[in-house]
């Protein structure tokens, strides 16, 4: 009944496995589709985390800040694209989002 | 041990059932409070396994800072949700799919490295020492000493997310009535007052 690292890595597998399902599920909400990609970048880190500690090196953790710097940096300028999109179109459908026709 | 284990499955089974529901519920603010308790039991997880301080991050900058900005966000935008939880069901073959792919292939990949046939090249055993002390205290020694420079260009990829968020969302508005300091100092008493002189009974 040891838990090792295994059981973390298969945590950390299905929380990234239900961002990507997200991601193709909601196509019109984009507020979901950020969720989802904080999901997997929670995902990254426990791999990061889980990898840390069973191996005894503490670097992983110092990596799982910065990935977490990095996403709350991701959501604030996402969210703030969002509130401008909004403010423009006033829509937030994915679908709507074509003006660059890219 | 064996109450180790309970409670790994307890927070395990939490996150991932939360998760499930942040991508499945039919209303934003529900999803933003399943990720809420997400990021919570995934807490629980890092806590189990002695990373105190990633723990304590995670509950602070998600649940304090990320969350509520997503709950502001969500509560602040006027959508309409039964369009936007329209064609929910079309694209659910296809991610089905490629989640069930992505699923096998990354089990696989835990298969091959729990099998124990392959070693990790280059893995640096160097920092097994760091153990020894607390969780708290060994990051502190390696993120101040050996990762200064990545600490400091952390701060500094916050710094531009915040001037970015705040130079995009911020718009000037014609017609607003402002209160303006400067003016309000600079009058003089000259200018703020006259000395009439009233003749008797003759009114101003």
């Amino acid at each position: 009944m040891t838990i090792g690292l295994g059981h973390y890595l298969a945590v950390a597998a299905v929380l990234f496995t239900m961002g990507i399902l997200g991601i193709f599920l909601n196509r019109k909400n984009v507020i979901v589709i950020l969720m989802c990609v904080e999901l997997m970048l929670l995902a990254v880190n426990i791999n990061l985390v889980a990898f840390s500690v069973f191996q005894g090196n503490i670097v992983g953790q110092i990596f799982a800040m910065l990935v977490l710097t990095v996403a709350a940096a991701e959501a604030a300028i996402g969210l703030a694209i969002l509130v401008v999109y909004f403010r423009n179109r006033g829509t937030i459908a994915v679908e709507d989002i074509n003006a660059m026709k890219g | 041990m064996i109450l180790q284990a309970l409670a790994f499955y307890v927070f395990a089974a939490i996150t991932v059932a939360s998760a499930a529901m942040v991508v499945v519920s039919r209303n934003p603010v529900y999803s933003v409070l399943f990720l809420i308790l997400a990021f919570f039991n995934a807490a629980g997880l890092f806590l189990l396994i002695g990373a105190e301080f990633i723990a304590m991050i995670l509950v602070i900058v998600y649940v304090g800072a990320v969350a509520v900005l997503f709950l502001f966000v969500v509560m602040m935008l006027d959508i309409n949700l039964t369009e936007l939880r329209e064609g929910f069901l079309a694209y659910f073959p296809v991610g089905a799919l490629i989640g069930a792919v992505l699923f096998a292939e990354l089990l696989l990949g835990v298969g091959i490295i729990g099998s124990g046939s392959t070693t990790i090249a280059g893995l640096d055993m160097h920092g097994a020492q760091v153990m020894a002390v607390d969780n708290t205290r060994a990051i502190g020694r390696v993120l101040y000493t050996q990762y200064f420079y990545l600490f400091q260009v952390a701060g500094l990829v916050l710094l531009v997310a915040m001037i970015g968020a705040i130079v995009l969302t911020l718009r000037s508005r014609p017609g607003v009535r402002r209160q303006r300091a400067g003016d309000q100092i600079n009058r003089t008493k000259e200018q703020a007052m006259t000395v009439v002189k009233v003749p008797t009974r003759g009114g101003v």
